[in-house]
């Protein structure tokens, strides 16, 4: 069926495939790979973009569910002068990525975190993200990022 | 990894996806948030022909205040039920259990309606609304039923639905008494509960203890007979089925079950 | 001021933060246009006879471009035959990181059996992976169940051989038998058989493969840790020349060391492209990923300590059983690592180990953060605790006394290791002091005292740990400067997370005054970097970051003979600037002349240097954690409060990957101690196999961490660096299954095996309280 989403601000139409998962939308379609597949369960939350505006996870998604929507990817994020989010730049100023896969999916949870609790305490934060797994740096300077974000954040 | 093939088809009004799912039978199925269904389709463990999204039916989206009873749309998101000042303030055990499902990416998509459908024992929801003696509203190609929750959970996976019903509506009585409590036992805080229990005033019902979620009926009567939370809670495995697996035994999960009611039960009286 | 010790951001992030890393699934390169999808038929069986294989209907299904099973592999040289005589394993084979080979060979595609459910049995290749999935259901494989060897029992036992030909499931042996006279002296020996459970690595990027063969050149990009070696192990399988293989690392999801070797599903996709002609990706799923990937630790053992009663340990020994899966891939190399770490970093007059590797219809085994290591400490950290309950002793002050003093460096341990440099017990100090450990005993009292439903244990472990083990081995680095003023570093170093583009980075401008964002660092390409060893063992910064070091001094070195012909002046008067940047004669800063100008000076052969160095020594991180646990007594629920840790990596070059690397450690290792075990039922069955069951440790269950810096510079290398990737998850492990035993001692409790889930802690929490009430003892 024909699908068509906002993608980052821009249309993509395709025709695809039923079955079609939105993250193999937007990663081949949309030609967008930042997003990442890291398990089959819904567990990892590498594949976490924005759907009209809240998170998501984008493999538990049909691309026939987003039609319509406005889906933001981690390549949408910064602005068009190409200024990091405050969340990009805290994730770097704090070493919160190692090896970057699950850091896509993992700062668009945070973006939509953020937007639901402008100021939450570390336990929230811990507690907001164990739908997003990470391997390589056991959460402490992802959490260090986000809250160091939260607190740089200019309202929207 | 991907689900087999299906027909993906929309509706735009309630009765026209009664109608589209009627047409194919057994091997169609409503697709509300899909975070009950697609997991399973991915895995190839369903393989319905037809998936008749049901999502763009935000006339089924509403937290109501009807006077004697709360009005829950079924296409009601669970991060929706969480953040309800109204359901905060009437009925915080829904609120705070909703909270508590999966994780936020998964309660920006995940319905009440498609939880309860669903009925999996393990879920969070189906105990929630047996514990607050829900009725749930459905509607079939021959118009609308009320179902009362202690009779819609057949079996695992099974309810009093037909394949052709759509749940449209959840009614809960406004709450006489105010004491409620959530207590859900995971290994992680992202894990299914290995057993919860929701209490409303002298309703206890379980998470994980039996093929659906159960009233502690044995604890209910203790509590109305007077005795208090840790006598009551000696009974909260009486009667129910929990299965052995991976993350307890079913001496474990009857062991969870009573210190989870005692501890359940402490804490409604502390609200009241 | 030096850039070297300071905390600097990374290189590498703004790209990974903006556009996201390319990893093989996200490649674009012209030569995969078009490339087909490859998707693999796996066994669902632990162990059976294939009695055929039917693919006609997968041949008509949507897409099909081929199905190819082990017939169609007519086309690569064949293995070197087994032994004719005896089955004895090669030597050396108990202390190889190599397969085992000869009759325990493992095959491409299975032969005539398949050994663990996810063996690779076919492979269909379609135009995209959606149409892949369905043909390959299509695919019918007949099988004549064999009896499954599903534990080390069942491979002791020997009733279901694995490789009937040998007689024995039992693959290699090794290491000294007991000895009746160690113990003799000791006034007090505790005896226990400990698990360390078999663990899935689950990096969050699976494995991936995607290849390209065009005009007589094959091109493979893998998901590895050494592009080189797979290079090698490439033209082996193929019989091809090297020169005619070019291997790619991109951006890796995470390594671990599942990716270390070149796994025979990526040969398989190499090979099906050069067969077919058409190039092709592989990405494995999570679910291929949980069964089909290396798995990691699984060892029985039988640990052993004496000594005396006021708390002097005189002897130790580590009987160790290794299930090594279906196939002895790294034949005794991990417990052979055991056994020389087995002594931890204690003064032991008597230490002995020995093992034997069995083969289970499992997946088969290999290095998983630490390999070897983790075993050997979580083994002597629970003898300690054992011993310490035993007399009554504080545990931290029974390793006080053992602990090895600074003044016996270098130290010839009781495992055969030679410890370099150390602190042990100012590691130790350290730790206790920042914790508050008084303070902590003292609450841990309390709540005893009062009954508290919620008991707190603490947690100590000290460690040792080897890396750059295969110093020998060496690192390379060519450092070049163009006459445009950048730099280029190649390494054969091969970074998956670890941040060695800034690292090395960092030491190029230290060296030569050039800024880092005008510095380019390269890994991971054949075509550019032949020769190098990769990243594993913790050995990139002593290795790699010294050759990286030697090669920038290096250049520096004809930079100043360049620089002098240039100048017309003698090398000995040229300095180079370390403000500005610019070569001069020494006084006269009219002479500058900047880096590109030198460059261009330098004739055809630019300012180059190669370094390969090999002259490195294994070196010996050390450390102290310290855990402190919360366990809901009614329900056997923990929960982690605290980590508390010294991890002595020697000088440190940058604090911000460091800590990163420790953080990353410690959960893992936290993670082995509280959830993560690969469970496989009787039938061989793999229970845990998605993540849902498979409890990946999420930030909900962690604190933040306490670190602590302590460094104390190894004396093999100029940079004074030891190793820090391994060191965090091996200190981590023991010191919280010590803090949830602790917790529970009161009750009699002295041991409980790993992962310390709320199952295990209630059934050992019950059975404690029925033997208290019958008056049995623990």
């Amino acid at each position: 069926m024909k699908v068509t989403v906002t993608v980052n601000g821009g249309q993509v139409a395709a025709e695809v495939p039923d079955r079609t998962l939105l993250v193999h939308f937007l990663r081949d379609v949309a030609g967008l790979t930042a997003t990442n597949v890291g398990c089959d369960t819904s567990s990892c939350g590498a594949c976490t973009v924005l759907l009209d505006g809240r998170s998501v996870k984008s493999c538990t998604l049909l691309a026939a569910q987003a039609d319509g929507s406005a889906v933001v990817t981690l390549e949408g994020l910064a602005n068009g002068s190409g200024e990091l989010h405050p969340v990009q730049q805290a994730f770097r100023a704090e070493h919160g990525l190692q090896c970057g896969f699950c850091t896509p999916g993992m700062v668009m949870a945070v973006v939509s975190l953020l937007e639901e609790n402008p100021d939450p305490s570390e336990a929230e934060v811990r507690t907001a993200l164990e739908g997003n797994l990470c391997r390589c740096t056991g959460y402490h300077n992802i959490v260090r990022a986000v809250l160091a974000a939260a607190s740089e954040r200019r309202p929207s | 990894m991907i689900p087999a093939p299906f027909t993906y088809k929309r509706a735009w009004s309630v009765d026209e996806a009664i109608d589209l799912v009627a047409r194919d039978g057994d091997e169609a199925k409503f697709l509300a948030g899909g975070h009950s269904l697609l997991p399973l389709m991915k895995l190839r463990l369903a393989v319905p022909q037809t998936l008749v999204d049901i999502g763009r039916l935000r006339e089924l989206s509403y937290i109501r205040d009807a006077g004697d009873h709360i009005a829950v749309g079924a296409l009601t998101r669970h991060g929706e039920l969480a953040s309800s000042d109204l359901l905060a303030r009437e009925l915080p055990l829904l609120a705070h259990a909703a909270g508590q499902i999966g994780d936020p990416q998964v309660r920006h998509c995940g319905t009440i309606g498609g939880s309860l459908a669903h009925a999996d024992p393990a879920a969070d929801l189906p105990a929630v609304v047996l514990a607050l003696d829900a009725t749930l509203v459905a509607r079939g190609p021959s118009g609308s039923r009320e179902i009362a929750a202690a009779d819609f959970f057949r079996g695992l996976f099974e309810t009093a639905l037909e394949p052709d019903e759509l749940l449209t509506e959840i009614r809960i009585g406004k709450p006489a008494a105010s004491g409620w409590a959530f207590q859900k036992f995971t290994k992680r805080a992202i894990d299914w509960a290995i057993v919860g229990v929701a209490v409303q005033g002298g309703r206890v019902a379980l998470v994980n203890m039996g093929q659906t979620p159960v009233r502690a009926a044995a604890v209910e009567s203790a509590l109305a007979a007077g005795a208090g939370a840790r006598e009551a809670a000696a009974h909260a495995a009486t009667g129910a089925s929990p299965s052995d697996d991976l993350n307890a035994s079913r001496a474990y999960r009857e062991h969870l079950a009573r210190v989870l009611v005692r501890r359940a039960v402490e804490e409604a009286l502390a609200r009241t | 001021m030096s850039i070297l010790g300071t905390r600097v951001v990374r290189t590498e992030d703004p790209r990974l933060l903006t556009a996201g890393g390319t990893y093989v699934d996200d490649l674009r390169d012209p030569e995969l246009a078009g490339a087909a999808s490859v998707t693999f038929i796996r066994s669902p069986l632990a162990h059976a006879l294939i009695t055929n294989i039917d693919v006609s209907a997968a041949l008509d299904a949507p897409g099909v471009v081929a199905v190819l099973t082990v017939a169609d592999i007519n086309d690569l040289p064949p293995p070197p035959p087994p032994p004719e005589e005896g089955f004895e394993p090669p030597p050396g084979s108990e202390a190889a990181p190599l397969p085992l080979g000869g009759h325990w060979s493992e095959p491409l595609l299975a032969v005539d059996r398949v050994r663990f459910v996810g063996e690779p049995v076919a492979m269909v290749l379609t135009d995209d992976s959606y149409q892949g999935e369905d043909a390959a259901e299509l695919v019918s494989v007949d099988y004549e169940p064999l009896p499954a060897v599903a534990s080390i029992d069942a491979a002791l036992a020997g009733d279901s051989l694995l490789f009937p030909v040998t007689g024995t499931n039992v693959a290699v042996t090794a290491g000294a038998s007991a000895d009746g006279t160690a113990f003799d002296g000791c006034e007090v020996v505790v005896e226990r058989t400990i698990v360390n459970q078999r663990l899935a690595p689950v990096p969050m990027e699976g494995r991936a493969t995607a290849a390209s063969w065009a005009d007589g050149k094959l091109t493979v990009w893998v998901s590895t840790q050494n592009a080189q070696l797979s290079r090698f192990v490439l033209a082996g399988a193929f019989g091809m020349d090297p020169a005619a293989i070019r291997v790619v690392a991109p951006d890796v999801g995470g390594g671990f060391g599942a990716k270390i070797a070149l796994d025979r599903d990526a040969i398989l996709v190499a090979w099906a492209a050069k067969h077919t002609g058409r190039a092709l990706r592989w990405v494995e799923t999570r679910s291929e990923n949980m069964v089909g990937m290396t798995h990691g630790r699984a060892q029985r053992q039988r640990i052993k300590i004496g000594g005396t009663r006021d708390g002097r340990i005189l002897a130790y020994r580590n009987d160790i059983i290794q299930d090594t899966g279906a196939y002895p891939r790294m034949s005794g190399f991990l417990p052979f690592l055991t056994g020389l770490m087995a002594a931890g970093p204690y003064d032991i007059g008597h230490v002995a180990a020995a093992n034997r590797v069995v083969v289970t219809n499992t997946t088969p085994i290999s290095a998983y953060r630490g390999a070897g290591r983790p075993e050997a400490t979580a083994a002597v950290e629970r003898a300690v605790d054992l011993f310490a309950a035993e007399i009554g002793m504080d545990p931290a002050e029974v390793r006080r006394i053992n602990l090895v003093p600074p003044d016996k460096f270098p130290y010839s341990s009781g495992g055969g290791a030679v410890y370099d440099t150390g602190e042990y017990v100012a590691a130790l100090d350290k730790v206790l002091a920042a914790a508050g450990y008084s303070e902590l005993r003292a609450e841990q009292a309390r709540r005893r005292e009062r009954g508290d439903v919620l008991q707190l244990g603490i947690g100590v472990a000290s460690y040792v740990e080897i890396t750059a083990a295969d110093a020998a081995g060496g690192e390379t680095a060519r450092v070049m400067v163009h006459d445009d003023g950048t730099a280029t570093v190649y390494t054969g170093s091969s970074a998956h997370g670890q941040g060695h583009h800034t690292a090395w980075a960092m030491l190029v401008q230290d060296e030569l005054c050039i800024p880092m964002d005008k510095i380019t660092v390269i890994h991971g390409d054949t075509d550019l970097i032949p020769f190098g060893t990769g990243t594993y063992a913790s050995r990139s910064l002593q290795l790699g970051g010294t050759a990286v070091h030697n090669a920038a001094v290096d250049v520096k070195e004809r930079a100043r003979a360049v620089a002098a012909d240039l100048l017309e002046a003698s090398p000995a008067d040229l300095e180079l600037d370390t403000e500005s940047g610019v070569w001069q004669v020494r006084g006269d800063p009219a002479s500058s002349r900047t880096w590109g100008e030198v460059a261009a000076h330098a004739g055809p052969d630019g300012l180059a240097a190669d370094a390969n160095f090999t002259e490195g020594q294994p070196t010996f991180p050390f450390g102290t954690h310290l855990a402190v646990v919360e366990v809901d007594t009614e329900t056997g629920k923990v929960r982690l409060l605290r980590h508390v840790t010294v991890d002595d990596a020697g000088t440190v070059l940058n604090p911000l990957l460091v800590e990163g690397q420790r953080h990353g450690g410690i959960a893992q290792g936290a993670a082995q101690a509280l959830l993560e075990e690969m469970v496989y039922d009787a039938d061989g069955n793999p229970i845990t196999g998605t993540l849902v069951d498979y409890a990946i440790i999420t930030a909900a269950e962690l604190p933040s961490f306490e670190l602590l810096v302590s460094e104390t510079p190894a004396t093999s290398n100029p940079l004074g660096a030891k190793g820090i990737g391994e060191a965090g998850t091996i200190g981590a492990t023991p010191a919280v299954q010590n803090a949830v035993v602790d917790a529970l001692s009161h009750l009699g409790i002295r041991h409980l095996d790993m992962p310390a889930t709320p199952a295990r802690v209630w059934a050992a929490i019950s059975e404690a309280t029925a033997n208290s009430a019958t008056g049995e003892g623990q």
